[in-house]
């Protein structure tokens, strides 16, 4: 008690938030016991595109490198998967993790290339390298070529089986993803993202190592997009070149995340949801919807800069997944008011 | 083998006209438009909806489509992509990633998605015959020209008028140029405004060789982006040549498998990334 200052990291709404998680994901493990397929397969598709959104995010909002080219991995992740079971007859959910492994592998080579655009230029760069992996996939003739292949490892499978097993996955997927990114933003490498990201000169001059952190952070977005998409192809169990590297993946991620509220991990979950909502109730009107998701980042991005969890996290202070570390005098540390939330986003 | 050398220079040509715009955009404000592809998809379809409604000139047409291009390009930049400009490249890569998707699907609802043309009066299939065995297509050497007076014209424009130095000046220290009474948003739109017309052109010129459909946008801003990087940021020539690189590199590629032609084009940007990361005739001001 010689300090008189003490860090807290936690706020009351980030523990009953806690708690709900655990709770909800606890009540949906056991959906394949009562819930019917539609809303499993439902709940899979949902998550490869939160997953990989959230992947976004970590990569964008938080590491600065705002890429047009995520669906390289996605891509891979889920051609990876079908490769080892197809053409090598590993179990397709033994796959998943090896594929995700596989593009985080891809990523290195990868990100000597990337690394050498910055701002607007990286993005379209990444693009690139993500249509060459479409085009080498297209003309390969034991994936199918351009026109793709059935994942035919499934087969003899049990259809509930196998539906319920994809479920766990995804769930599984979408609980350590948010953790993963949750802890390491909050660790000591965590720390240094976000300096990185308030000020690059001024954290490389505090000792930070800011190219090995940018490293470490595209590796680990590439990961989890190549999960996301070994995960989506063992849902869909048909992938073509077309389907698995279109620069949609990358597009609606940037809607989820810019809707949601970009670097911060409330923004994807927000994001993803109301991309559900909106995608379950107007995706019937084809271009006319896309053209108004298209509008909707165009006005958000110039008028909610923040989002729409920026907003309510400004108006009312809500943090369910707090990064921040506030110094408290000892004698308020244990109050239990909510503790005001830091200026910066 | 000179045929396909030739080919591949001609088709730089148009490459060029691409590139131009991206490359001034990203000179004069570092903004990198990815919805440039789009536009000149865009020019190329209201050229031909035009068609009819200018006594059925194909040339009246494109011409008439260079002012609306230069006040479209003005007012997008004053009224919209000036306030997502800043050291953070998101704000603007979202805006302008999500006008190409909505001119995608505007085009798509409005002229389907079947790829249509731009009638030349038989210009386009008129050839030069060069030697016995050589002919040179009219329409793709008329391009050629053009675009090298369009590049030695921005490149005259940027280096020896008063607006050149205006845009030099914004490019260089934003604060500064403002101290010295430059209103940079209007020098911005200005910009935008004069590569707006360079994508009219090229839209017009892609509709009249080949094709337009509303899915072409993003192939077109990646081999624009490619001979902005082949070349080497900061001068327009190095654009030019860059175009010239990637639409030799494509041609060839085209002539060992029609499969490999853009995957070649491709390679070979990413090989001079990291050979030659700073292009071919980089003159780029930090």
């Amino acid at each position: 008690m010689t300090m008189g200052v003490q860090i807290v990291r936690s706020t009351r709404t980030s523990r009953v938030a806690l708690v709900v998680g655990l709770l909800a994901t606890a009540g949906a493990a056991t959906m394949p016991a009562w819930a019917e397929s539609s809303w499993m397969r439902e709940f899979v598709e949902i998550a490869c595109y939160f997953v990989f959104a959230l992947m976004w995010n970590l990569l964008a909002g938080y590491g600065g490198m705002v890429s047009i080219g995520q669906q390289a991995f996605f891509g891979l992740g889920g051609y990876g998967m079908l490769m080892l079971g197809n053409l090598a007859g590993v179990n397709p959910f033994v796959a998943i993790p090896i594929a995700a492994l596989g593009g985080a592998l891809i990523a290195l080579p990868v990100s000597w290339v990337a690394f050498r655009l910055q701002g607007g230029y990286f993005a379209i760069g990444t693009w690139v390298i993500a249509e060459v992996f479409r085009l080498s996939f297209a003309n390969m003739s034991s994936v199918g070529g351009g026109s793709g292949t059935s994942l035919i490892a499934l087969r003899g499978i049990e259809r509930a089986v196998r539906e319920s097993l994809t479920f766990w996955i995804a769930l599984a997927g979408v609980v350590l993803a948010i953790a993963g990114v949750y802890l390491f933003l909050r660790s000591k490498l965590g720390l240094a993202l976000l300096a990185i990201r308030d000020s690059e000169v001024a954290a490389e001059s505090q000792g930070v190592d800011v190219r090995r952190i940018k490293l470490w952070v595209y590796l680990a977005a590439a990961f989890g997009a190549a999960f996301a998409g070994a995960l989506y192809f063992v849902g869909n169990l048909r992938i073509s070149p077309d389907a698995a590297f279109s620069v949609n993946w990358t597009a609606f991620a940037i809607f989820m995340v810019v809707i949601g509220g970009i670097g911060r991990i409330e923004g994807p979950i927000v994001g993803a949801l109301i991309f559900w909502a909106l995608n379950k109730a107007f995706s019937d009107y084809g271009s006319w919807y896309l053209m108004g998701l298209g509008l909707i980042a165009i006005v958000v991005t110039i008028f909610f800069k923040q989002g729409l969890w920026g907003w309510l996290q400004q108006r009312w202070g809500w943090s369910l997944f707090p990064t921040t570390r506030w110094l408290v005098p000892t004698s308020a540390a244990h109050s239990t008011h909510e503790v005001p939330h830091a200026q910066h986003r | 083998m000179l045929d396909t050398l030739i080919q591949g220079l001609l088709l730089g040509g148009l490459y060029a006209l691409f590139a131009l715009g991206l490359s001034l955009m990203f000179g004069v404000m570092r903004l990198t438009n990815t919805a440039q592809g789009d536009f000149i998809v865009l020019a190329g379809f209201a050229v031909i909806a035009a068609v009819p409604w200018l006594a059925h000139s194909t040339i009246g047409a494109a011409l008439a489509m260079l002012p609306v291009a230069f006040a479209a390009g003005y007012a997008l930049q004053r009224w919209v992509l000036n306030g997502t400009l800043g050291r953070d490249p998101l704000p603007s890569l979202v805006v302008t990633f999500g006008l190409s998707i909505v001119i995608q699907n505007a085009l798509l609802e409005v002229f389907s998605a079947d790829p249509r043309s731009l009638d030349s009066g038989g210009f386009s299939t008129r050839s030069l015959q060069l030697g016995a065995t050589l002919a040179v297509g009219a329409l793709p050497l008329a391009i050629f020209a053009l675009a090298l007076a369009i590049t030695a014209s921005l490149q005259a424009l940027f280096d020896r008028t008063a607006l050149g130095r205006a845009f030099r000046a914004v490019s260089d220290d934003r604060e500064i140029a403002e101290l010295m009474g430059l209103d940079a948003r209007k020098v911005y739109a200005l910009a935008t405004g004069i590569a707006f017309v360079v994508i009219a052109l090229g839209g017009a010129l892609q509709a009249m060789r080949t094709t337009v459909a509303p899915s072409d946008g993003p192939l077109l801003l990646l081999f624009a982006f490619e001979a902005v990087i082949i070349g080497g940021m900061g001068s327009f020539w190095g654009t030019f040549a860059g175009a010239m690189v990637l639409g030799l590199a494509q041609q060839i590629g085209f002539r060992l498998d029609p499969g490999w032609g853009i995957w070649v084009g491709h390679l070979v940007f990413l090989a001079v990334l990291v050979l030659r990361p700073q292009g071919l005739l980089p003159r780029t001001r930090g």
